[in-house]
């Protein structure tokens, strides 16, 4: 292995890392934003210009709080808890291709940290572990009502990924590939194949997928225990849910990761079903500024389209109520999964009348 | 009291004993639920109150009448105007004084806002009990417009006090009156809002729809009173049934629920608001055809006179001495007035013996009476209904315990 290569990586990975964490804290700035617009009140302003500074105060004040180990809880889970919860929200973001290769003193650099051939398992794999995080965590507390989050936690996340990963399959069986860098390669532009009446197409999977995404942005809510399927922490029952007896930085692991988790499902919706970093006219683009420019005016396309969505996670927090556990997983059970199948059905047949034709 | 709740009809033991309270979120105020839970279901459960026990009705022994106003804020504090006036009410009953119809239509006003202050903060807080706290905040506004009203009348916010035995301690002025028309206009945009927001929303309905629905006949078992009584279809209604207050001189309906369920409840609490509102505006027309600058009745003995009067006028020095001090002279009687509080029947019953203190002063506080049956029916429920019920049952601590 190159010394090239390996610095190239390592810089990847690190801005990667640093965007991943700087995105999640200014989410804590843009939910509070976000809900006092939606409130009408102000939100806050007293740290920095209108608040820029607030995550940084948060962060300088989670660090500083002291930390509390509950006398009766078992201290190296209870430590463990948000540690995973951090690392596996952490990890997601390896797989997505932030955009196009792009050309540096004569080296052509992938914006992917690496292209695996099983990247939607391996975020569906790293999302799975994520629930241990909570689980952990709220078993570790030796607290009621954190147990009572835990399981809600649990019951909640392995429902709705079965639900997500159905509505996934249809995707996968147009796409015929697993890999997230072919998928988002194979959205190219916004429109193929000249005039509708020759043929032609949109070529963002949303448009042909309409209702796989829909299920996919429901499962993605309920995965990120997002309102409104925030049952694990459903402050007014459970007081904090599974985070109740944390403190100081522990608890802001936590709610780190939470944020963090929106930002890649939010990469992961963007990607799969949205284009990913690809925008209309990108080869007039290409040939007009040369393809690094190209490339990078992708990147930008793709974190205005993972804002969009982390936008709309608040926008749904900030106005619905929250479902009740049963309601909860009849929906997941019996709506989602049913509806994810005739999914599948349909395209498979779509697929073979295609292929026929 | 940590005792273990009941366990009744049960063959598996493996339940959990949950601790609701006192300082759970959900449990709006300081009263403890110990529920036993099996999973997320309730099985049975023990309420306790008295966490904030004052025992006001002791206090209200050793003073006299007009200091008694302050302990009745402190019973419902989202509503206190109404405790207020229901207690002059009481008082001038017992004193046989009759009001001008000026002060009834100004104790109307008051009382209404504090009907709408207190509904939005219920149905607002039903709506963060569900998860959707954005609702909450637009009637919230709304209340600090209220409260603007308040301190135009009486100079305080949250234990108002307002008004004396015998009216009020000084007239509406002008922009009193100014503000209360312009909330008039502006609270119907924001319930108008709000009911955009929860009335049809699938997610509200399904919480609430259905949830802890209640029979005019268990109602009637446990003394329910007020709008959770008229949730399940009885309409009855204080201002309506025993008119005090001038309050057969206006046109309003009372609305009346069908299954007492918390949506119900909830459609109840904003129609009600709607009518609160309709009665203000009637009031305020009213007020203007009677003769200004009347804001108490002719009762120089009860009611403190000016303190110009009080340097210049010996009679009125007396008057004020008498009545600073407490000695008013008072009937021997014993009466009993009730008022249609935000949450029930509020009412007051007055035993005097001749001095300076009531003999004995019991308030039947609605909280109180309605919450009794809160253990009873959370028996089945989910946590998160049960929750949701406690929040639609409007129990307010400060009334539930005196």
């Amino acid at each position: 292995m190159e010394v090239a290569f390996l610095i190239e990586k390592v810089v990847l990975v690190t801005v990667i890392f640093a965007i991943s964490l700087g995105v999640a804290a200014y989410s804590t700035l843009a939910e509070r934003k976000i809900a006092a617009f939606l409130q009408g009140r102000v939100g806050p302003h007293r740290a920095g210009w209108h608040g820029s500074l607030q995550p940084l105060a948060d962060g300088g004040k989670m660090f500083f709080k002291e930390e509390i180990i509950p006398a009766e809880s078992s201290a190296f889970l209870f430590i463990l808890g948000p540690s995973l919860a951090l690392l596996t929200a952490c990890i997601g973001s390896a797989v997505i291709p932030w955009g196009q290769s792009i050309e540096v003193a004569g080296r052509v650099i992938e914006l992917q940290v690496t292209d695996i051939n099983v990247g939607i398992l391996y975020i569906f794999g790293v999302v799975s572990l994520g629930v241990y995080g909570i689980m952990i965590g709220g078993w570790a507390s030796n607290n009621k009502f954190s147990l009572m989050g835990a399981i809600r936690a649990a019951s909640q996340n392995i429902s709705y990924e079965i639900a997500m990963g159905l509505s996934l399959i249809a995707l996968l069986m147009m796409s015929g590939t697993l890999s997230l860098k072919d998928i988002a390669a194979q959205q190219h532009g916004f429109w193929e194949g000249g005039y509708i009446w020759d043929g032609g197409y949109f070529t963002w999977n949303f448009f042909k997928q309409p209702l796989g995404f829909l299920l996919f942005i429901i499962c993605a809510f309920a995965e990120c225990n997002r309102t409104p399927f925030d049952l694990p922490e459903s402050e007014n029952e459970l007081v904090a849910g599974y985070h109740t007896e944390y403190s100081g930085f522990k608890l802001g692991a936590y709610l780190f990761s939470e944020y963090i988790n929106m930002f890649v499902s939010s990469a992961v919706m963007a990607t799969l079903y949205w284009g990913g970093y690809n925008y209309p006219f990108m080869d007039l683009a290409s040939s007009a500024f040369g393809p690094t420019l190209a490339a990078i005016l992708g990147v930008v396309v793709l974190f205005m389209k993972i804002f969009f969505f982390i936008f709309f996670f608040m926008w749904i927090r900030w106005t619905i109520p929250r479902f009740r556990y049963d309601q909860l997983l009849h929906l997941g059970w019996k709506v989602l999964i049913p509806l994810a199948i005739a999914n599948i059905v349909i395209t498979g047949i779509v697929i073979n009348i295609i292929n026929y034709l | 009291m940590n005792q273990p709740a009941i366990i009744e009809n049960l063959d598996r033991k493996e339940t959990t004993t949950l601790n609701l309270g006192p300082t759970h979120p959900a449990t709006h105020g300081v009263f403890q639920n110990v529920l036993e839970m099996d999973g997320e279901k309730i099985i049975s459960g023990v309420s306790t109150i008295g966490y904030i026990h004052r025992a006001f009705e002791k206090i209200a022994e050793h003073r006299p009448y007009y200091q008694i106003t302050p302990l009745t804020d402190r019973l419902n504090y989202c509503s206190s105007p109404i405790n207020n006036m229901g207690w002059h009410m009481t008082v001038e009953k017992m004193l046989g004084i009759q009001m001008p119809k000026r002060v009834d239509y100004m104790r109307v006003i008051v009382m209404e806002l504090a009907r709408i202050a207190d509904h939005l903060i219920c149905n607002g807080i039903l709506g963060v009990d569900t998860g959707a706290y954005t609702g909450f905040l637009y009637l919230m506004e709304q209340r600090e417009h209220i409260y603007e009203i308040y301190e135009e009348i009486c100079g305080a916010r949250l234990t108002t006090n307002i008004g004396r035995i015998g009216g009020f301690e000084r007239d509406f002025n002008d922009i009193a009156f100014q503000k209360i028309r312009k909330f008039t206009k502006d609270y119907a945009v924001a319930l108008k809002e709000f009911q955009n927001l929860f009335d049809r929303n699938r997610i509200f309905m399904d919480r609430t729809v259905g949830v802890a629905p209640v029979t005019t006949e268990t109602a009637l078992n446990y003394s329910w009173t007020g709008l959770i009584l008229r949730a399940t279809g009885l309409d009855y209604d204080v201002r309506v049934n025993e008119p005090y207050s001038s309050y057969e001189d206006f046109d309003f309906d009372v609305p009346v629920g069908t299954t007492g369920d918390v949506y119900d409840r909830y459609i109840l609490r904003n129609e009600e608001m709607w009518q609160s509102l309709r009665i203000i505006e009637q009031a305020l027309d009213k007020i203007e055809k009677e003769p200004k600058g009347v804001f108490h009745a002719n009762v120089p003995e009860i009611y403190l006179p000016p303190k110009e009067e009080v340097y210049n006028n010996m009679e009125a020095l007396i008057y004020h001495f008498k009545i600073v001090m407490g000695e008013v002279d008072v009937p021997k009687a014993e009466v009993y007035h009730c008022v249609e509080g935000a949450n029930g029947e509020l009412g007051f019953y007055l035993i005097s013996d001749g001095g300076r203190a009531p003999y004995r002063l019991h308030f039947r506080r609605p909280s109180f009476i309605n919450y009794q049956m809160y253990a009873p029916m959370s028996r089945g429920m989910l946590l998160s209904d049960a929750i949701i019920n406690m929040s639609s049952l409007n129990v307010i601590a400060g009334e539930l315990d005196a």
